[in-house]
Order: C-alpha cells, then sequence, then structure tokens
C-alpha cells in the first residue's frame, strides 16, 4: 500500500474544500495540503448550484436583517453564535470570489448585483446569472492551481476515516482508475463531501451527493445532528428532479394550481398581491413552499404529468424572453432540452424534491468537530446555521464562510500536533482495506440497484414533506433489513480498476448509515418544526419546551442511539415564525422590540 | 405513465485487463420518451451488465462528466435523448482522441494539465485589498469574457478537433478560449504572459480552423471564436515585434 504524508487532508472537492484548500495554502505556504476527491473537483455538485449566495451588500439591509431571516427560516433551531459569525463573513467572501474572477453579474455602475431569495427581508444574493454554483465552483478551482502546495488526488474514493489516540490523523483512499490503496497520513483532516440527497428517490442531486463525509464521521464515533431536517426544494422537475432554482421566484415567477389560481395565498403566505413582495407568497421559504405543495395534491388541486408525478405550474411568461435570457439562461435551456418547454410561452411543470440535508457533522463555529484534528465544512457539516430549514443562497455563502476557517483551523491545529505512528496508522489502514475489498468478493443473491431503489422508496415514503410515527418506523424497520440486504450483495464487476460498482456499493454502504440517522432521529423528534413536519398527534406544532434542541445520533451495533444537545441563543429568543401579512404582524412584535432593546 | 418503447443500444467496450482489443456489444432496453442516453446506461449498469463503466454525475448537463460519442458525435450523454436515436441501434463510444481507461472513461490528464499551464485565475493588474470592496466590472465589461467562462471542461470540442486527433501537443478550444476567458477580463494583467503560450506552435497556431468545436459546445462557448481572436492577436503582436514596436 503507498504511503503518502501531508500536513492537512481534504476530503471534498467542492465549494468547501478548495475553500478550505485555498485558506491553508494561504496560511502557511509551507504546508503540505492534500485534497482528495472521488471526482474531478469541477465535477463537483457544487456546480449545479444555480440562484445564488448571501452577503449583505445594499444599504438598507444589515447583518441583523440577515441574522434574522436565517434564525426565523431555521425555525430558531440556529445555532445563534454561528449565525452571528456567518453573516458577518459572507460579504467579504463575496468579495473574495469576485477577485478571484467569478463573473458576478453587475449593475450598470459595475458594481455587483443582488436579487431576492424566499424568506429574505432585503436582496442580498449575489449570483452569476443562474449559474451561481457552477462559477464558483469553477473560480475557485482554477485558483487553486496558483497554490503549488496543494496536491489534488483526484478520482480517489475516501473508504475510511484514520483514527488514533482519539484523533483524526489521516483516511484510506482508494484510486479509482487503478483500484489501488493510499495510505494518506495526515496532522489534520477536514471533511468537505457534501450532502446525501441521494437517499430519497426523487431529489435534485448529482449521483456523486451520497452523503460518504458524514458516514465516515459517523463510523468513527462522531454522531450526527440534526439528520432528521432534509429540505425538500418546491420547484423541481417532475420525474429527474432536476433544479429550477428560487431565482426563479426572486425574478417575479409565480406558483399556479391547475386551476390557473396562485395557491400559496391558502397557507399562511398571502395575500397574493402586491407582487413581487419579500418574505410573501413564492417568496416564502422552500419548507413552506414544500408543505403547500403537498396539501395541495391531496386536494386534488394539481397536474399529472407523463412521468406519473403530479405537478403545479411556475409561470415566468410574464417575466418576457429578454430578461429571461439574461437572469434565467439555464433555467430556460433545461426546461426547453428536457421538457420541450419554452419558458416565455408556457408555464414550468415543477414539484418538490429533495435538495438539500440540513444536518451533518457537528462542529463548533470555527468548524471543529467533537473529534480532535477533525473538521467539517458545508452540507457534511452541521455548523449550526441552518436549523429547522436553510434559507436559499446562505449554502453557496456557507461554503466560502466555512470552508475558509475549516482550512486555517486544520493547519493551525496540524502545526500544533505530532504525526501519528506510520506503521500503527498502517495496521488500521489495512484493516480498513479488507473491508472495503470484501464486497468485491463475497458470493450473494442482492442486486445493487434493488437494495438501492428500495432505499430511496422507504426514506421517500417515510420521511417525506409530511411525516408520521408509523411511516417513520416502517421505514426504519425496512432499513434494518436493507442492512442485512447489502450485505449480500453480489457485484457483477471483479476487477480493481474503475470497478464503479463497487465503488457504488461503498456508496450504499454510506447511504445507508445516514438514512437510518434521518429516520431515527425524526422518530424521536415529536414535534413539527420546520422541514420535519408530522401529522400524528400531539407532534403537529413546534414544541419548545422539549424540543428546542438538536437531536444527535450515534452508531451502535444496532439503531442508533438518539441523544440531545442544547441550542445557542445568543439574542433571539424564539418568536412566531411567519411570512406574508402574518410575517409582518409577527416581526413587529418580535423582532423590533429586541433590536430596540439592543440599540437602548 | 408514458409508454415504454424499445432501443438497442450498441457500447464499444474496452477491458484493460483483458487482451482483446474494444468490441462492440448491444444491449436492447425499454426506454420512455423523456429518457436520456445517460438514463439507458444507467438502466444497463443497474439490471443487465454492473460492470459496464461510464462517469457522470449532475445529470443536468453542467458538471461536463458524460460526454462520449452517440452516433460519431461528441455528446453529454444526459442531454441526448434516446427518442431522438430511434428506431436505433444507437451507438456510443469513448470520447475520440483520448486514450481508453475502460469502456467510456477516457484519461483526461492531458486536458487537466492544459489547463493548468494557461494560469487559469485572474494575475489582477491592480491588487486591491478585499476592504476596498470588488473591482468594477461593467455589464460590457463582463460581456466580453462571459461566453468563455462558460466551458463546463467537457471535453467534447477535443473529441471534435482534426487537429487535436492528429496532434494533440497542441492547447485544443476549450484552454483555448479560457485562456481568452482570462485574458479578456478588465480585471487581469496577465494577458502579455499568456500569449506566450497563443504564440507557440502548440498555441493557437495548432488550428486549422475547422470549426466542429464550437458545432458540439453544450454551451455556446464558441471556442473556435476564442481561437480565431488569438490568431488575430498572435499576428498583430508577430509583427509588432518584428517592427520593433513591442
Amino acid at each position: 500500500m503507498e504511503r503518502l504524508d501531508f500536513d492537512v487532508v481534504i476530503v471534498g472537492g467542492g465549494g468547501a474544500g478548495l475553500r478550505a484548500a485555498i485558506a491553508a495554502a494561504s496560511l502557511d505556504p509551507k504546508l503540505r495540503i492534500a485534497l482528495v476527491s472521488k471526482v474531478y473537483p469541477m465535477r463537483s455538485h457544487t456546480v449545479a448550484a444555480e440562484g445564488g449566495a448571501a452577503g449583505v451588500v445594499l444599504p438598507e439591509d444589515s447583518l441583523e436583517h440577515h441574522f434574522n431571516d436565517t434564525v426565523t427560516g431555521g425555525d430558531w433551531l440556529c445555532d445563534q453564535d454561528a449565525v452571528e459569525y456567518f453573516v458577518a463573513h459572507c460579504t467579504e467572501e463575496m468579495i473574495q470570489l469576485e477577485h478571484w474572477g467569478c463573473p458576478w453579474s453587475r449593475r450598470p455602475d459595475g458594481r455587483a448585483n443582488v436579487r431576492a431569495f424566499g424568506g429574505m427581508k432585503i436582496e442580498r444574493t449575489w449570483f452569476a446569472a443562474d449559474l451561481t454554483g457552477f462559477h464558483m465552483l469553477h473560480t475557485l478551482f482554477q485558483t487553486s492551481m496558483k497554490y503549488p502546495s496543494i496536491t489534488r488526488l483526484d478520482e480517489h474514493f475516501v473508504c475510511d476515516l484514520l483514527v488514533q489516540d482519539g484523533r483524526a490523523q489521516g483516511v484510506l483512499a482508494i484510486e479509482v482508475a487503478t483500484g489501488e490503496f493510499k495510505m494518506v497520513r495526515a496532522g489534520a483532516v477536514v471533511i468537505a463531501t457534501g450532502g446525501a440527497g441521494r437517499v430519497f428517490r426523487q431529489n435534485t442531486n448529482g449521483g456523486i451527493v451520497t452523503g460518504d463525509g458524514m458516514a465516515l464521521a459517523y463510523r468513527s464515533g462522531v454522531p450526527l445532528r440534526d439528520m432528521e431536517f432534509v429540505q425538500y426544494h418546491p420547484t423541481c422537475m417532475p420525474g429527474t428532479g432536476l433544479l429550477f432554482t428560487e431565482a426563479c421566484r426572486g425574478e417575479g415567477g409565480i406558483l399556479t394550481n391547475k386551476d390557473g389560481y396562485r395557491y400559496l395565498q391558502d397557507y399562511g403566505l398571502g395575500p397574493a398581491d402586491p407582487w413581487p413582495r419579500k418574505k410573501a407568497m413564492e417568496l416564502g421559504p422552500r419548507d413552506r413552499l414544500s408543505q403547500a405543495f403537498w396539501h395541495e395534491q391531496k386536494k386534488g388541486r394539481t397536474i399529472m404529468t407523463p412521468s406519473g408525478d403530479e405537478c403545479v405550474n411556475l409561470d415566468l411568461r410574464h417575466l418576457g424572453r429578454a430578461h429571461l435570457r439574461e437572469r434565467l439562461p439555464q433555467i430556460c435551456e433545461l426546461a426547453e432540452q428536457f421538457l420541450g418547454v419554452d419558458p416565455a410561452e408556457k408555464p414550468i411543470p415543477v414539484r418538490p424534491a429533495v435538495h438539500y440535508t440540513m444536518g451533518g457533522i457537528p462542529t463548533d463555529k470555527l468548524t471543529a468537530a467533537p473529534l480532535p484534528g477533525l473538521f467539517a465544512a458545508g452540507e457534511c457539516a452541521s455548523v449550526g446555521i441552518h436549523g429547522a430549514n436553510r434559507l436559499g443562497s446562505n449554502s453557496l455563502a456557507e461554503l466560502c464562510v466555512f470552508g475558509k476557517v475549516a482550512g486555517e483551523q486544520a493547519a493551525h491545529f496540524a502545526r500544533a500536533h505530532d504525526r501519528a505512528d506510520a506503521s500503527v496508522l498502517a495496521s488500521q489502514a489495512r484493516d480498513a482495506e479488507d473491508r472495503a475489498l470484501a464486497p468485491l468478493t463475497r458470493g450473494g443473491t442482492e442486486r445493487l440497484a434493488c437494495v438501492r431503489d428500495a432505499m430511496a422508496r422507504a426514506m421517500e415514503d417515510g420521511c417525506g414533506i409530511y411525516r408520521t410515527a408509523e411511516g417513520m418506523q416502517e421505514t426504519c424497520d425496512t432499513l434494518a433489513e436493507l442492512r442485512q440486504s447489502a450485505a449480500r450483495i453480489a457485484l457483477g464487476h471483479h476487477a480493481r480498476g474503475w470497478n464503479t460498482e463497487w465503488l457504488a456499493a461503498l456508496e450504499l454502504g454510506y447511504q445507508l448509515e445516514v438514512a437510518e440517522a434521518m429516520a431515527h432521529s425524526g422518530l424521536a423528534r415529536r414535534e413539527s418544526r420546520g422541514a420535519h413536519q408530522r401529522l400524528d398527534a400531539g407532534c403537529t406544532t413546534r414544541d419548545d419546551a422539549r424540543f428546542l434542541k438538536h437531536t444527535l445520533a450515534s452508531r451502535t451495533q444496532g439503531a442508533p442511539r438518539i441523544s440531545w444537545s442544547e441550542v445557542v441563543i445568543t439574542k433571539s429568543p424564539p418568536g412566531t415564525r411567519a411570512y406574508g401579512a402574518a410575517g409582518e404582524a409577527a416581526e413587529k412584535a418580535h423582532v423590533e422590540p429586541i433590536a430596540k432593546a439592543a440599540n437602548a | 405513465m408514458p409508454e415504454a418503447r424499445n432501443i438497442t443500444i450498441e457500447v464499444l467496450r474496452y477491458d484493460p485487463d483483458g487482451d482483446g482489443p474494444p468490441y462492440l456489444q448491444a444491449f436492447p432496453i425499454e426506454f420512455t420518451d423523456d429518457m436520456s442516453v445517460l438514463q439507458g446506461l444507467q438502466q444497463i449498469k443497474d439490471f443487465q451488465d454492473g460492470s459496464l463503466t461510464f462517469r457522470w454525475s449532475c445529470r443536468m448537463a453542467i458538471c461536463g462528466s458524460c460526454g462520449m460519442m452517440i452516433d460519431g458525435t461528441p455528446s453529454l450523454a444526459c442531454r441526448s435523448f434516446l427518442r431522438d436515436y430511434l428506431p436505433g441501434p444507437l451507438r456510443v463510444e469513448a470520447l475520440a482522441h483520448f486514450p481508453i481507461e475502460r469502456d467510456l472513461v477516457v484519461d483526461a490528464g492531458d486536458f487537466m494539465a492544459k489547463l493548468a499551464r494557461i494560469k487559469p485565475y485572474i494575475i489582477p493588474k491592480e491588487v486591491k485589498p478585499l476592504s476596498a470592496g470588488e473591482y468594477l466590472q461593467t455589464p460590457e465589461d463582463l460581456e466580453r469574457y462571459e461566453q468563455f467562462s462558460h466551458c463546463i471542461n467537457c471535453m467534447l470540442c477535443y473529441a471534435a478537433c482534426p487537429q487535436y486527433g492528429l496532434d494533440n501537443k497542441w492547447l485544443g478550444p476549450g484552454v483555448t478560449a479560457l485562456l481568452h476567458r482570462y485574458n479578456s477580463d478588465s480585471r487581469d494583467g496577465a494577458a502579455g504572459e499568456r500569449m506566450q503560450l497563443a504564440h507557440e506552435p502548440e498555441g493557437v497556431w495548432g488550428c486549422t480552423a475547422v470549426g466542429y468545436c464550437s458545432e458540439v459546445c453544450p454551451k455556446a462557448v464558441d471556442p473556435a471564436n476564442a481561437v480565431n481572436q488569438n490568431k488575430t492577436k498572435s499576428a498583430v503582436s508577430f509583427f509588432a515585434r518584428f517592427l520593433g514596436g513591442e
């Protein structure tokens, strides 16, 4: 087995991983940094983010507003110290990207432009047309080539986190092209592997979004936090789940049901007019909009599509062809090529699909996980800024703000600690190698795709937009059975080099761990908050007295063990979460007195 | 549910561990009209032959992973639809002009090395601290390079370029478009440095102006246009040097 030595190893080459690598390399050019990614970094799923990234710039906006939008949007499950740090650093990161060449859309005076997003009081979403994630990722990736101290291990699949003396000290990676194992020893490890949306059937995510980093940490004894909170994005393509950005609504798009009625006004988001209006109707938060769809479907007011999925209409026609081409070119392309719909002529059929995991590896506001030497940033992490529902355009900003912190913190940690004994680490790596090779050699009766699809369906059935104890229990039972089935999967491909079926089997192992953490955390949270909504008696409303707490799912030999941890509240005590006219009233009652008290 | 139809996908298989040359294997599949070629390949991998190997991720023509030859044309499998190849069979092969690693997977190392060579990052004309805010760039300034920044690195243009097929030393269309992207950016001050690469025999002069690269580009980057603009620049600067003007 090849052995490599670095100061910092970063797992994941998306926005957060690249930002971390650049930060560590800038902090100390003498540090040797490894960036390990199972795909070429520019293929990472950051590439698919469309609408934009948050950063306060307008004179009428403020860090207070960004803080309040985020905490309210998260239904008060956010760690407010992390949110304060976050909002204070978003804008400088947007400017940093600008200095690195990100082609932000501009105002006529040459300044970067901003647009509105859901649940946002004042426009603060920086955007590069509707290709924001693509441009951010390529900007970061290409900029990373400036730093000779960053060694990229492209197309290397991480199959184990190496822990010794109670510290994360490296990873074991499989070179995809050859199937050879490499032990990467390092003084600190950053996990930046993104989310886990592929555990659900209908999702916006790329095939690579399989929760690898979350599962690596979980298997090393790190509990996963707030895993029950999974975001359904309300406007996705029926069948494939491909994303139509929230910027469609930010630019003025409306949602109508089969009768042409703007149904959101029936779900506490109205009144419908005047339009557009921030924090109301189509500019409400994602959880509320997806929940409204669910009710419309129950009422029989949605439209059947050829894929067999119900939908509503996303109507952009009134924005005009020229505006659509300028601001939403990718949306036009997706609608035309995948659906044969010209959005200037016809509404786009859309429905909710799984988009984002709010929970993940718990970290403090400086990205340190409970395992010393381990840092996490981006969607795989739960730094605490999203609470029970993430606000649109906070995740791209998060990649930068906390990716940078993770890179710097890991660099500091690596400089302050000795390396593990390589021979001890190597024996651990050999055990991990044997485990990773097992699926290649064992015989069995199960088919990989069937187990994977059964998992995705069980998650959708039991852990969807609305949940019940009974449904979640059934999903938990199915997942337990599927873990047994997964151990009996027979592969059709037994070569070591470029065996993507083998790697998919390892990914499925990760996915099942993450799915179980989600379902069991959901079962334990006997209330409704943000993206976790329950229909069973006694659980249909938010219950701060019992559940203003984070869940922590810990791995055991059997089902995950669920425990609880405190939410950090610094300045915004839990209040009423409302949008539309009700939201304006709630803001008067809640936010304004706090602001006054703070100013007094 | 939409009606299912049948089509056969012929895939060029290559096993680096075996001794044989690449060979075609036919897989009959059932498909619906909304299915992409990528979904067809996934169906084969899931239910017929787990060893069929290809790269993919986003499914929405932005990650650039799933470039391959479909009926001889460099294409992204995720945004090519099976219905457009009826009655079939359709033939799927690895991207032309690259070494094959397995089945539809090619070695992208050459492209990645070339990308690094052009210094694909801003080397600022004027350094300013973050506290001074963003560089001003009007929509017109942005327009000068924006199209060239849309390259998703899918390498279809390399598979389309006959010159690259003959001699892969030349920089190639996609990387030249990115060179032009940085040189045309009002924030950048290193055009002279990058133009050295364009002047070289392996630079823009490797291109014989076939223009097929721009036809197959899924993002309308128009690399042929970038190459041509740089031929003009390269020629002008050559004569300027000849006349002692530079």
